[in-house]
């Protein structure tokens, strides 16, 4: 739970430091979404249609701090013409009490397939980002991201 | 020869002038203390240092209104702006005798100038006046020294930080100078230096003043937390500052 | 009192692809907390967020309780012609929340 990097540190000082960990940890215990309910989820909306590793790239820290406001960033390779670009793009959690966390709905008037965001993530996990072109095709992409515990919450 | 020294030490101590401006011994030496920033990730920094990733500017810019607003404004009076005005506190206010912070010194200018009421503490109202107001001295070091006047402030404020106290027996300095850089859970301690506030918490997910998180520590180690604004906490706020002196302000911060 | 901030370039080649960002304050109150008595808050949260250019609606978003407090989005627009880009947010119980910014294109 707690790596020592000192000798200094007194067994006795650790003892209470950890206390101050175990006993601030007052987060809520939400029952949260498993990857069975991500991928029921994902089926929810896009039945069972093919979706396709590939073109969504998923940009988040290794280390996301606590949690509280992660910066994600989606970008889609796509031309973005009338022809040719992104209708939807649709963010899966296996681990947040909701497995979507957001959608984006673009069209071919935003040119370029990128968005950037922050969001909420109850622990470590890879987020899943499928992306749905104006054919109707499916694209997916994913990044996992380590959320690090704080050492005291307040709450 | 050992009665000479003594004297010579005896004179030197009378010579020297009492308003001598020396820095106070603290336990983390100059050379070493660094910002609340540097235990951040990058991403976390660099959403601090742009100035509309980062959401403290939502208060910032709320403050800017705010400042201009009502017949008798802030404004009216100051009219160049307050830069470098926050880097020099808290600090001794004359007329009330008091060691007063940010957020006193703009309630004392509501009372005493703008016909106004004071504002509550950690109001939406206070915290972006004095967002508005600490943002101008972004960047500038942080210059609060102790004089005889303030004395007795430094004291009590080094008194509260150095005591334990709580259900976990933990004083602010175990955590924040004798283990700062070592890990609790997934957190790195910090020096617990207060050049970031106001800040944006990400724990608060809100924007909060310096006292708001000095509460926070006290009940971290169960300890019965002081009132936002109360004097205990301006004066370990007053210890605070002389301690980050030379650190550079980051007001809006952004914090774990 | 919510404010809202918004960066739209203030000139733009025509054709070019512009940054748009946008950040409103607000709670996002997932509805996965509780208090300090135990009791769970209920969710407050903007449900959707729009941006239109002259208006057409050109990027919109459904946030959901895993989107982070006092949101941000930034997002990409093709400069056709000069006007203005309106960012509209909606909560769930339908208040909205507007600002707009104007473009030169040329």
């Amino acid at each position: 739970m707690m790596k020592t990097q000192s000798p200094l540190l007194s067994r006795r000082t650790m003892l209470r430091l950890g206390a101050v960990s175990v006993s601030m940890l007052m987060i809520p215990r939400i029952a949260a979404a498993t990857e069975d309910e991500m991928n029921e989820a994902i089926n929810a909306m896009f039945g069972d249609r093919v979706i396709t590793e590939g073109r969504v790239n998923v940009d988040l820290p290794p280390i996301a701090e606590n949690g509280f406001s992660v910066p994600i960033d989606i970008f889609i390779d796509s031309p973005m013409t009338e022809d040719d670009y992104v209708k939807q793009i649709v963010v899966f959690s296996p681990r947040n009490p909701l497995p979507v966390l957001a959608q984006y709905h673009l069209t071919p008037m935003s040119g370029r397939a990128d968005v950037s965001a922050r969001i909420r993530l109850g622990g470590t996990q890879s987020i899943r980002v499928i992306a749905e072109m104006n054919d109707g095709t499916l694209w997916s992409g994913a990044k996992q991201t380590l959320v690090t515990l704080a050492a005291c919450v307040i709450d | 020869m050992r009665l000479l020294a003594a004297c010579f030490l005896f004179v030197g101590a009378a010579c020297s002038p009492q308003t001598t401006q020396r820095e106070p011994d603290f336990p983390i030496e100059a050379s070493l203390r660094v910002s609340g920033s540097s235990f951040l990730t990058p991403e976390t920094v660099a959403q601090q240092n742009d100035d509309f990733e980062n959401p403290g500017y939502l208060w910032v810019e709320r403050g800017a209104d705010l400042f201009e607003q009502g017949e008798t404004s802030c404004e009216g009076c100051h009219k160049n702006g307050l830069e470098g005005v926050a880097t020099h506190y808290p600090a001794f206010d004359t007329g009330t005798q008091t060691l007063v912070n940010l957020e006193g010194r703009i309630n004392l200018c509501r009372t005493r100038h703008q016909g106004l009421t004071a504002l509550p503490y950690e109001s939406d109202q206070l915290l972006s006046l004095t967002a508005f107001v600490a943002e101008q001295s972004r960047g500038l070091p942080i210059s609060v020294e102790v004089t005889p006047q303030t004395q007795s402030a430094f004291e009590s404020g080094g008194a509260y930080f150095m005591t334990r106290r709580g259900q976990l027996n933990l004083a602010c300095t175990q955590c924040h100078d004798d283990n700062w850089g070592k890990q609790l859970r997934g957190d790195t301690i910090s020096q617990g230096h207060s050049n970031g506030f106001p800040a944006y918490r990400f724990e608060w997910e809100d924007f909060g003043s310096l006292h708001r998180r000095l509460h926070d520590c006290d009940t971290g180690v169960r300890a019965e937390p002081m009132e936002l604004g109360s004097q205990t906490y301006i004066d370990l706020e007053f210890y605070l500052a002389v301690r980050a002196s030379g650190l550079e302000l980051e007001s809006p911060g952004i914090r774990r | 009192m919510t404010t809202i901030r918004l960066s739209v370039p203030e000139t733009a080649d025509r054709g070019e692809i512009i940054e748009l960002r946008a950040m409103i304050q607000h709670e996002m109150e997932s509805g996965f907390r509780f208090g300090s008595r135990g009791e769970m808050i209920p969710q407050d949260i903007i449900t959707k967020f729009e941006c239109f250019y002259n208006g057409t609606l050109v990027f919109s978003s459904d946030f959901h309780p895993g989107v982070a407090a006092n949101p941000i989005l930034k997002f990409y627009a093709r400069a056709n012609e000069s006007g203005s880009f309106e960012f509209v947010w909606t909560d769930q119980n339908g208040q909205s929340w507007s600002d707009s910014a104007q473009i030169e294109v040329s």
